[in-house]
Parts: structure tokens; C-alpha cells; sequence
């Protein structure tokens, strides 16, 4: 673990917002790394790439390399994924290899989580740790709660009805992981949240769970104000794009909610289509054993409608485990989404009725007091990481629907092209017989 | 593999119903050359047509129909539907068709066509009549007889049954098919007055001859037997394409709600939204598909269907042969007791038990005159009896030799017909998904330009 003072937020520092440049506007490529100072992009470069400013507890080489690693070998190395937004990654995270526990009290399932990383926070550039669900709900948790001017990435749903849903079964397993994955590579690409000490815990700690037991508190001031920002303020005006924001993830959500029905009405259409098909096909089986010339051409559109019925089978599958979990997974996000909005009108409302109050009280002028001052911050610096969530939000959401969409359309594509090799066969054969 | 399927796939069109060998409904039956079992008709009736109509190329076609009223047999009002039954003469030189006759037929006219065929020609599978009352529906084709769609199947049904029967070697000869194609007014009557009810098998003599019978010809019982599991099977297949048909109408058209939702999801994004738009009316383009798909498969359904009521002729004339077979064995048998009978008169002794042998034992034995007189009459009776066992079993033999014949013709086409119908239906489907190919690979495109 890294040593020194907890990171400060940049746009919790004590100079006004408008001073500095947002870490996150257009022409900079540099992360957010912390500090009172704007730090210059060669330095950021210079601090990605050498691990010479690795403090090795051992003093050795970092673990997983064979020779003090080169810049250029590192360089290599970390360009395995493409670019995003012009960044060079420096940080991997992967969810696989799931394994189930036995244990006296419980049955549960860990995940591998493996991280590779040339970040100065992480003491090596490899680690592998296993984490369970309850984890993962610790993570966000925390996030929500330390990071609360942010958009933190949905998890997959906690509860699963007994009984119905098999939670040990190779598909719910599966489509968990994806869904967790898909969770930690959102914070991975989160330049705020990705350098969150919670989630570098998560990844390096061994055992989380004596971490979870010191409760360690890394609040950022921020943080802090924005958990004692109680309700009761009434808002007087939302900006303009912040409402726009609420209307849209409200019709976002219904038609998501609308999209997610009209495919599991799909779904069960398919599944009866499958039932009808499986006993249709071996009535032309039936048919065939009483014929001679027919036999042939009788089997064929037997072995036509059970091909269909495979491929069937298989597009069910998919819908279900690759296609559904993405939507809901979507729905979840604008929901939480549309609290931190909430918690934004809060601030805001908490700044208004400050600033009235301050109004009425003629003595404090012209000076401002600097509670009400720190209000303005507040308010300033979650409508700046909200709107730079908002559109990197807005950049990822065309991006995932785009992939889902066209792999939905590729499920019914590759559906039909197995369907249609039969009754091809079927065809020559009897035409040249 | 590839030039095959390319060049199938050119003519994606099912076949339309038409029966063996004959595109079109032309008909070329010169009278000398179709000789195969066309010397029997039925005894007594002048069926036989002007040989000038059939030396002419002809063309039969249903081709219309007509939805009229008009008082039924009771004098109540019913509504019922007409059909226009067209037919030309081919020249020869030109090929062109001149109209030679033209009326209107109902379905029970039809019918009776058929029943008439049945009595008078019963070694020969008579071709079915599309169904009377719409069976094998699924949800959305209406089951009702004046629904269009069904009057439409119909009355290509019933085109497919006068092509039939003008192609069948014997019955297109029959002249009351060929005043049913020309003779609008009075053609019941002339049926009718041919006395063919009286000629037909009572339903119950049929069914205990069925029972009785000792020893049909093997090949008329394995017969049989094949057109009752043909008929089973068949009807298993209609009922369960019609479900399959229901399902699959059912899955395309929920795709239809996906281009109503995308459309109004692209009303809030900025630059997804001519892609969730246009993609959303490929969605409707694919829910709409599915109509013509099951329409062309009703087609389908409808080859099946004839080859299942055609099973129900096999068996006629299946039946037809036990009956004369249990005649004859009735008749041998008749013959062997009063052999028997004039046999003990004769020589005195009773071997089996009679009621004169009773009576005679009781009350004395009869004189020897009223002897004399019933050796004369069971003498008279037998030698009537060997007749009619001869020309019985003439008649059977003549009988199975023909009825093998039809039914080897009717393998052979049902052969062809049902292998054709196999084929259009696997074609069918690859043209199917070919569509759902396009369709999709199309939406795909407007996602990727989300």
C-alpha cells in the first residue's frame, strides 16, 4: 500500500473551481491524480510508465518481471487494449475463473480478480486476489459513500429467488461474472473512482476482511459534507440540464423496462415454439418408416425441423444470459443514477436556503461567510463531476447498447444460418437422387 | 453444393398444386391411346363420351367464386358459395385457348360427382374433394366457410380435383364428368337417374364383410392397414404444423413491438437515434413477414391434405375387395350346403342336422315325389349357383387385377406429388431464412451506426 497522506480530491482543494482547470475537460489526457497542484502531463507520463518511482518494500525487482522492467517493455506490455479516449491504460482488471466454496455455515462462490498495473499506488504490478458477491456489495458501498458526487456502476442483482433461479448453475455463474467484470472495468476507466482507495483495497488486499473490520475511514472531505447533507431543504431551481437529465433517464428506464418485457415475451413465444417443434419433427420420422421412396425426403425434414429446433434452443439461451442481464443491468444504473441526483438537488437546496438565510442577516456583508462558501463549492464541484459522469456515461451507454444490440442481432443472424444448412442439404440430396 | 441451392433458390416459389404431369390443367386424352385398365365401366351405363370432346386438348380451371343465397330443400333461405367452372379447347396449331363451356357449381354438386365416381368406379382410388368444414386451423386463419381465404383454398381444391379426375385414365372417360363440365341445368337429375345409389354398398354390409372375411388378398389387407396408420399419421402432422404455425406467427409478431419502443427511444438520444429508428422498422418489416411465410405454408398443409383424404379412397377400395371376396366365400359356401343338401336327399342319409331331416324323423318320411321335386329344385339352384360362382369369381379376379393397377398408378403419384410438396417445404424454409438473414443483418447495420 502507498504510503503518505490519503489522495485529496482535486475539486475539493480551498481554491474556487473556476481557477483550475477541470482535470476531466476535453483537451487534457492526464488522469486525476491529486495533489494541490495541476500537475503537468510529462510528469503524469513519467509517472505511469516508470516504476524506477516504485518504492519496493523489498528492494528488489517488482514480482512477475525478469529484469528491472524498461520503460519500453512496459510500454509493451500495457498496450495490449486499444486506447481509450486517447489515455494509454495502465490499469487491468479481470473477473474469471469462478470456483464454489463449501464451508460449514455456507456455499458460496469466489471470483479471481486479477490486477495489473504500473499505477504508483500499487505496490506491485501484479495481483491476484478472490473475492465473493458480499464483496463486491462492500465495494460499491463504499464508493457510494466516499465518491458520492460520482456515478458508480451498477451490480448485478443481489437476491435471486430460491428455487427458482439455481444459483450454482454454470449459466447464472457465468452471466454473474460478466456482470461483475463488466462492474470493475467501469470503475477501471473511471478517472476519479479507478483511484479510489477502497477499490485499490479490493483489488491488492489479501484478506478483505480484516480490512473491512478496521473500518478504515478514507473519507474525503467532500465525502464527508455531502453525508451530512440532510433532506428537508426545499430546491428552488434545478438548472435546466439537470432536469433535462432526470427526464431523460425517466424515459430512459420505461423503455428499457419496456424493451426487457417485449424480449422476455420473445423468449417464452420461442420456448413454446420449441415444444411444438420437438414433437413435430419425429412425426415425419414416424411417417418415413412407413414409406420406401418417401422414407428419404420424409427423414430429411425430420432432420430440418430438429437442426431448427437446436439452434433454437441455443438463441433462448443467449437472449437470456447475455442479452436480458445487460438490460436490467442498465436499469439499475439509471435508477442509482437518478439518487445521486437527488443528492445533488440536496446540495444545491442546502446552498439556497443558506445563502437566503445569509441575505436576511445584513451584518455579514459584503464578506462571505465561509460555511456558505463551502456550500458554493460543494454545490460547484458535484455539478462539475456530475456532468463530466454524466457524459462519459452518455459515451459508455452508446457504446454497450451498440455492442448489445448488434450481438442481438447476430444471435438471430447465426439462428437462421444454422437453421437454414438442413433443409439446404435435404434439397440437393433429393433433386439430384 | 452451392450452384444447387443458387439455382433452387431461384425458384423460391412453392410448386402450385397441379396434379401428375400435367402443367396447367391441359388434358391430352386421345381415346385409343390411354387403354390401361379403361375397359370397364360400370355394367349398364352408357358412360362413355363422344370421342371428339377428349381428342382436344382441354383446360379445366375453378375460377371463380361467388357468395349467393337461394332457398335449400327444406324452402328455408341459406347462403351458400358458387364456383365457375371454365372449360377451353386448346388448337392444336396456335395454342389458343377458345372458352367452350362455362357454369356454376356448388360444393354439394361436387359431391355428388364424387360419390357417383365412388359407386360406379370402385377399383379405382377416387380423388378426395378439399375438406367441407376448415380443419387444422390455427389461431388466426378463421374457420369459417364463408371466411375468403378458406373459399379461396377451396376453390383451388376443387380445380385440383376436376384436374385429377380429367387425368385419371378411366374416369376422365365418364360422361357424366364430362355433362358435369357442360351441363349446368338438369345434371343432378341425370345422375340421379342413372339409379347409382342403388348400386352402393350399404355401410353396415361393408363393415361385416370386414369382420368375416377368411381370405382377402394379402396385399388388399397390408393395403389397408398402410392407409390407416398413412391416415393417423398425416393428421398427427396437420394438427401439430397448425400449433407450430401459431407459435411461430406468435414469435415474429412481438418482434413488431421492438420497432415501436425503438422508435420512441430514439425520440430522447442525440446521436443514437437514427439508428434505433431505422432498426426499429426492420423489426416491423420481420413481424409483418410471417404472413406471407404462412401463407405459402398453408399451401403446404394443404398437399398433405389431400394425400390424407386420399387414404380415405385407398381404403374404399380396399373395402370393396373384402366385400366381394366375403361374396364369394358366401357363395362357395351357399353352393357346398345345398351340394350337401341334394347330396343327402339323394342318397338318404342325413349327415347334418336340418330341420327336414327333423320333421321327417317326426312326422315320416315325405313321399317320394315331393323328393323328386326338391332334388330338381336344389339341381336348378346349383347349377344357377356355379354360374354366379364363375362369373363371381371372374368378376374378382377382374376386380384385383384392375384395382392393383390404379393403386400402382396412385403410388407412383403420390410418390412424385408428396416428394415435390417435401421438397417446395424445405425450400420454404431457406427462403425463410433468408429473409430473417437480411432482415437482421440490416437491423444490425443500423446498430452499428448507433
Amino acid at each position: 500500500m502507498a504510503g503518505g497522506p490519503p489522495k485529496a480530491l482535486l475539486s475539493s482543494g480551498p481554491h474556487s473551481l473556476r481557477d483550475m482547470p477541470h482535470p476531466l475537460a476535453v483537451s487534457s489526457s492526464e488522469e486525476a491524480v491529486g495533489g494541490d497542484s495541476t500537475p503537468s502531463p510529462d510528469l503524469l507520463v513519467a509517472r505511469s510508465f516508470g516504476d524506477k518511482d516504485l518504492i519496493l518494500p523489498n528492494g528488489g525487482t517488482p514480482a512477475g518481471t525478469s529484469s528491472p522492467a524498461s520503460s519500453s517493455s512496459l510500454l509493451n506490455r500495457l498496450q495490449l487494449d486499444d486506447e481509450i479516449d486517447g489515455e494509454t491504460r495502465d490499469l487491468f482488471v479481470t473477473v474469471d475463473d469462478p470456483k464454489k466454496h463449501v464451508c460449514t455455515m455456507e456455499t458460496y462462490i469466489t471470483y479471481r480478480i486479477t490486477t495489473k498495473s504500473t499505477r504508483v499506488e500499487f505496490d506491485l504490478p501484479e495481483y491476484s486476489v478472490r473475492r465473493r458477491y458480499q464483496d463486491f456489495d462492500w465495494l460499491r458501498s463504499k464508493l457510494e459513500e466516499s465518491q458520492p458526487t460520482h456515478l458508480i456502476p451498477p451490480l448485478p442483482e443481489k437476491f435471486v429467488v430460491k428455487g427458482v433461479v439455481d444459483r450454482f448453475s454454470e449459466e447464472f455463474v457465468e452471466t454473474r461474472r460478466k456482470a461483475l467484470d463488466k462492474f470493475l472495468k467501469r470503475i477501471t476507466d473511471h478517472p476519479v473512482l479507478s483511484f479510489n482507495e477502497h477499490f485499490n483495497v479490493f483489488l491488492t488486499a489479501k484478506d478483505l476482511n480484516a480490512y473491512r473490520k478496521q473500518g478504515i475511514a478514507l473519507l474525503t472531505r467532500v465525502g464527508e459534507s455531502v453525508k451530512h447533507v440532510t433532506g428537508g431543504y426545499k430546491l428552488r431551481s434545478r438548472p435546466l440540464e439537470f432536469a433535462a437529465i432526470g427526464e431523460y433517464l425517466d424515459t430512459f428506464a420505461l423503455k428499457l423496462g419496456t424493451i426487457d418485457r417485449i424480449a422476455q415475451r420473445i423468449i417464452k413465444e420461442e420456448i413454446e415454439y420449441l415444444v411444438e417443434l420437438r414433437e413435430y419433427g419425429p412425426v415425419y420420422s414416424t411417417w418415413s418408416a412407413l414409406e420406401g421412396e418417401l422414407a428419404e425426403p420424409l427423414e430429411g425434414v425430420s432432420a430440418c425441423i430438429g437442426n431448427c429446433s437446436t439452434a433454437l434452443e441455443e438463441l433462448t439461451d443467449d437472449m437470456t444470459e447475455d442479452f436480458l442481464p445487460v438490460l436490467r443491468e442498465y436499469i439499475l444504473y439509471s435508477d442509482s443514477m437518478k439518487s445521486v441526483l437527488k443528492k445533488r438537488d440536496q446540495v444545491q437546496a442546502e446552498y439556497e436556503a443558506k445563502l437566503e438565510a445569509m441575505a436576511l442577516r445584513k451584518e455579514d456583508r459584503p464578506k462571505v461567510p465561509a460555511d456558505v462558501e463551502k456550500c458554493q463549492d460543494r454545490v460547484e464541484c458535484f455539478n462539475a463531476d456530475l456532468k463530466a459522469d454524466m457524459e462519459r456515461w452518455q459515451n459508455n451507454k452508446r457504446q454497450d447498447f451498440r455492442q448489445l444490440l448488434m450481438g442481438l442481432a447476430d444471435k438471430n443472424i447465426q439462428y437462421y444460418e444454422k437453421v437454414h444448412v438442413e433443409p439446404l442439404k435435404s434439397v440437393s440430396r433429393c433433386t439430384y437422387a | 453444393m452451392e450452384q444447387a441451392s443458387s439455382d433452387l433458390e431461384g425458384q423460391l416459389q412453392p410448386a402450385p398444386l397441379e396434379p401428375l404431369g400435367y402443367a396447367d390443367g391441359e388434358l391430352e386424352a386421345a381415346v385409343g391411346e390411354k387403354a390401361e385398365g379403361a375397359q370397364e365401366e360400370s355394367s349398364g351405363l352408357d358412360t362413355m363420351t363422344e370421342n371428339n370432346f377428349w381428342l382436344k386438348k382441354i383446360e379445366i380451371s375453378v375460377s371463380e367464386a361467388e357468395k349467393r343465397t337461394g332457398r335449400n330443400a327444406v324452402n328455408m333461405q341459406e347462403t351458400y358459395t358458387a364456383y365457375l367452372i371454365e372449360t377451353r379447347s386448346v388448337e392444336h396449331a396456335d395454342g389458343q385457348s377458345v372458352l367452350t363451356d362455362s357454369l356454376w357449381r356448388r360444393y354439394s354438386e361436387f359431391e355428388l360427382l364424387r360419390n357417383y365416381l365412388l359407386v360406379c368406379y370402385p377399383h379405382i382410388v377416387v380423388p378426395p374433394l378439399p375438406e367441407k368444414r376448415a380443419e387444422f386451423v390455427w389461431h388466426k386463419l378463421s374457420a369459417d366457410n364463408m371466411d375468403p381465404d378458406f373459399v379461396e383454398r377451396r376453390r383451388i381444391g376443387l380445380e385440383n380435383f376436376l384436374l385429377r379426375v380429367a387425368s385419371h385414365p378411366t374416369l376422365c372417360r365418364d360422361k357424366i364428368f364430362y355433362l358435369f363440365l357442360t351441363q349446368e341445368g338438369n345434371w343432378k337429375e341425370t345422375v340421379n337417374e342413372t339409379g347409382f345409389q342403388l348400386k352402393a354398398d350399404s355401410r353396415l354390409k361393408a363393415l361385416n364383410a370386414t369382420f368375416r372375411v377368411k381370405n382377402p388378398d394379402k396385399r388388399f389387407t397390408e393395403l389397408k392397414h398402410y392407409s390407416d396408420e398413412l391416415q393417423s399419421v398425416i393428421s398427427h402432422l396437420l394438427r401439430v404444423r397448425a400449433r407450430v404455425a401459431d407459435r411461430l406467427y406468435g414469435v415474429y409478431k412481438v418482434h413488431g413491438n421492438y420497432g415501436r419502443v425503438f422508435s420512441e427511444w430514439s425520440a430522447i438520444e442525440k446521436e443514437m437515434g437514427d439508428g434505433l429508428q431505422s432498426a426499429g422498422h426492420h423489426m416491423d418489416v420481420y413481424a409483418s413477414s410471417i404472413d406471407d411465410i404462412l401463407e405459402d405454408e398453408e399451401h403446404y398443409a394443404d398437399q398433405l391434405k389431400e394425400y390424407l383424404f386420399y387414404a380415405e379412397a385407398l381404403r374404399a377400395v380396399c373395402r370393396k375387395h373384402e366385400l366381394m371376396q366375403y361374396d364369394l366365400e358366401m357363395a362357395v359356401q351357399d353352393l357346398a350346403s345345398k351340394k350337401q343338401q341334394c347330396e343327402e336327399l339323394a342318397t338318404g342319409t342325413v349327415r347334418t342336422f336340418s330341420l327336414k331331416g327333423m320333421t321327417t324323423k317326426l312326422f315320416g318320411q315325405e313321399a317320394p315325389e315331393q323328393r323328386e321335386a326338391r332334388i330338381k329344385v336344389l339341381e336348378e339352384q346349383i347349377s344357377e349357383g356355379e354360374q354366379q360362382l364363375k362369373s363371381k369369381n371372374l368378376e374378382g379376379r377382374e376386380f384385383v387385377k384392375n384395382a392393383w393397377a390404379d393403386i400402382e398408378r396412385f403410388k407412383e403419384q403420390k410418390n412424385h406429388d408428396l416428394k415435390e410438396a417435401l421438397i417446395s417445404y424445405a425450400v420454404m424454409q431457406i427462403s425463410m431464412c433468408k429473409k430473417g438473414i437480411q432482415v437482421w443483418t440490416n437491423a444490425k447495420e443500423c446498430f452499428s451506426k448507433m
